[in-house]
């Protein structure tokens, strides 16, 4: 007979209409699966008990796939076959991965997202995380003895819509219905009940093997709402385990040492590290290749030493994120602490000093973020009583905009708006006679397009023949739950309308978001003057246009030196135009508008004189 | 009368009460529904009705409504693991047949 678990009060589910809904952390390194069941979240384990699976694809060319520690174990032997942290690779395109050329992979420049060539075909990364997922489903669907309803499945708070909407994609081509994607500080703070404690504000600190995330959540009601986040892109474990590495060198007397040995040693440095979390000293011993044997002890004070600056890096992105919530180390309630890495008793006081409390660790921090996930999609099943019911909010990691003239970015949904979120702003003409318009969603926080990250293109047709400015425009921008993004542009006078949703341009010209974040930090000040640059450019560019117009219009109320006046000014805006100083360009600006002054005062005689004509005064309607 | 519960199944039930954070303990019973006829009700009581019959078994508080008792009184409640999955499995003397996959029963 079926075996069956504890429902809550009044919610047993009839036969047959279960609501299996499980959790799924889809990682870097590794995945797991978890899911509600008697009423706790628990990770689902496979045959061997294990729960992490190792997010490793092996094609092979017959067409055989092999996931997990099995395609693991094969990566030395068939690298170029054998995919590895395929998460990196998701919403991308070659140019935007950092270091690719390390990566032992053929890949394929596609259009969008990259891909890569293997044995069995070319493969994108949605179909190699699908590969991932599949196996999580089919374990899951063994343990919970059916078909899942549904999965809600993690990703960063930093991902961007493209890489959100690659992870849906992988979702669905591994047949499960996304319930929800939730980002991970989210999740893990889920997982620790947070969303029925005290109201507050609460860090969720997160240090995994190769990247630091920091997030500040601020619970209001039961309900979470993701008021901030940073990090470190190329911040881990592995940078620890190095460390260890290079003082093993140095404390042995090592030079060259060959890739194998190489590989050894970093393996000891790694169990040495991690030793140390529970013991004072770890012994290290090893045999290299040319048969000599090396030994050393790290005590936990020179672990300490060595690995000091690595852990101050952490915090600069902590104070960041508190800076941008506007908060205070003392308004953070409770921290909680996700990542192998935070076992580390270096992490954990240096986080507990900074915060002054102590963090939140007695869940494992490799399965928090799943756990987290199978409690909401337990919820989001239908497995909860009314009332028990909670919601979430996130926010946009990078701010959404368009392009406008002179190739400067309009902000239109900013950094850490709450999701989901819709904002509107109108546009205008800048030509006479303009019909159409051409959109350029991106994102990012520098002011020149160049600089941000390429979402969209779309084109609006069929605006009526006006002059420049007297068409309105409207943008609205449209965020949903999940993070994914619509654009809609419509001419307010005939309702015509555009839209585009996103149809993310997978993975243009930028690296991660933690350095796009610095950069527009760094380059604040001439992102300034690039702006004001630019602006005047604009300003000068759309008088030049109007007084050509003029001039083409009523050139007879000239005198031909006046003429000639107007036109050296032209000249003289245009060469100011092509220098880098926008008083410049503005000083030259304002000399054409002085210059043609007199004319346009003489236009506009001229348009009273045909409207007066032949008209009494007491016919004129002032 | 008497509703059991394996002492297997009581400390899992114990556990999952303690992570729960409530419960005064669990709720048997029947609903007329399923293919074959009645299906089980397995929920954590959070509170007792005044009609409830109420069973004890290895400290686990057992609630079950006067109309389900007929249809599983002298079951016992265990919990067992068949591959991956693992769950309770109500063995009900009561029972004459049962669908296929045993989620729903016929006395």
């Amino acid at each position: 007979m079926a075996l069956l678990q504890i429902a809550e009060p009044g919610m047993s589910s009839a036969p047959h209409q279960h609501r299996l809904a499980v959790g799924i952390d889809l990682g870097t390194t590794n995945s797991l699966v978890a899911s509600v069941r008697s009423g706790t979240a628990v990770c689902l384990t496979d045959a061997q008990g294990r729960a992490l699976l190792p997010s490793v694809v092996r094609y092979h060319s017959s067409g055989a796939v092999d996931v997990g520690d099995l395609a693991q174990q094969s990566q030395a032997e068939d690298s170029r076959n054998t995919i590895v942290s395929v998460k990196r690779f998701m919403g991308r395109g070659v140019s935007d991965v950092a270091h690719i050329e390390n990566a032992p992979y053929d890949f394929v420049d596609a259009p969008g997202m990259l891909q890569i060539r293997t044995c069995a075909g070319v493969r994108s990364p949605v179909e190699v995380s699908a590969e991932i997922l599949r196996v999580l489903r089919a374990r899951a669907e063994a343990s919970l003895g059916g078909p899942l309803v549904g999965a809600v499945v993690t990703v960063p708070a930093y991902f961007d819509e493209a890489q959100r909407q690659a992870t849906k994609e992988a979702a669905r081509l591994a047949g499960l219905e996304v319930l929800r994607l939730l980002n991970e500080p989210t999740a893990a703070a889920i997982a620790y009940g947070l969303d029925h404690a005290v109201e507050g504000v609460y860090a969720v600190f997160d240090l995994g093997g190769g990247t630091f995330d920091i997030s500040i959540l601020r619970l209001t009601q039961g309900v979470f709402e993701v008021l901030a986040t940073n990090g470190d892109a190329a911040l881990g474990g592995d940078d620890f385990d190095h460390r260890v590495f290079c003082w093993l060198l140095e404390q042995c007397g090592l030079h060259q040492l060959g890739p194998r040995d190489t590989r050894l040693l970093l393996t000891k440095a790694r169990e040495a590290k991690e030793a140390l979390t529970l013991h004072a000293s770890a012994r290290v011993t090893a045999q290299l290749d040319n048969g000599e044997v090396i030994e050393a002890t790290l005590t936990s004070e020179i672990f300490t030493d060595i690995t000091r600056t690595l852990v101050q890096k952490t915090l600069a992105p902590t104070r960041k994120a508190l800076r941008d919530a506007a908060l205070q180390v003392s308004d953070v309630k409770g921290v909680v602490m996700v990542g192998g890495s935070t076992r580390m008793p270096q992490i954990q006081q240096a986080v507990g000093a900074f915060f002054g409390c102590e963090p939140l660790n007695n869940l494992d921090p490799d399965k928090v973020v799943a756990l987290g996930a199978a409690m909401q999609a337990d919820v989001l099943a239908g497995n909860k009583a009314a009332g028990d019911d909670w919601l979430l909010l996130d926010v946009i990691p990078l701010s959404l905009g368009i392009e406008t003239m002179g190739e400067l970015v309009e902000r239109i949904v900013p950094r850490n708006s709450t999701l989901p979120v819709a904002r509107a702003q109108e546009f205008t003409t800048f030509k006479d006679g303009q019909t159409a318009m051409r959109f350029h969603v991106v994102q990012g926080e520098r002011e020149r397009v160049g600089d941000c990250r390429s979402l969209a293109h779309f084109e609006l047709r069929g605006i009526p023949p006006m002059v420049a400015g007297a068409a309105r425009i409207r943008v609205m921008f449209q965020v949903d739950a999940d993070g994914l993004l619509s654009v809609t542009a419509r001419e307010i006078s005939t309702g015509v309308e555009a839209a585009v949703s996103v149809k993310p341009a997978f993975g243009l010209a930028d690296e991660d978001i933690s350095r796009m974040l610095r950069d527009s930090f760094e380059h604040a000040k001439e992102d300034m003057h690039l702006r004001a640059l630019n602006e005047a450019r604009v300003d000068a560019q759309r008088l030049i246009e109007a007084v050509h117009s003029a001039l083409e219009a009523d050139h007879e109320l000239l005198e031909s030196e006046e003429r000639a006046a107007i036109d050296c000014r032209i000249e003289e805006l245009q060469s100011a135009m092509k220098s880098e100083d926008h008083r410049a360009v503005k000083t030259a600006t304002d000399a054409l508008n002085r210059v043609t002054d007199t004319f346009a005062a003489r236009r506009m005689d001229r348009q009273v004189a045909q409207v007066l004509k032949g008209r009494r005064v007491n016919e004129l309607d002032f | 009368m008497s509703i059991t519960l394996t002492e297997k199944a009581a400390s899992h039930v114990t556990g999952y009460i303690a992570r729960r954070g409530k419960g005064i303990g669990l709720r048997l019973g029947v609903r007329t529904t399923g293919c074959s006829g009645m299906a089980y009700k397995l929920e954590f009581a959070d509170q007792a009705n005044p009609d409830d019959l109420e069973f004890e078994s290895h400290g686990v508080k057992v609630l079950v409504d006067p109309k389900s008792l007929p249809y599983i009184d002298g079951t016992e409640l265990d919990y067992a693991r068949e591959g991956l999955n693992e769950g309770f499995k109500f063995r009900n003397p009561n029972v004459k047949d049962e669908c296929g996959c045993g989620e729903s029963f016929n006395v």
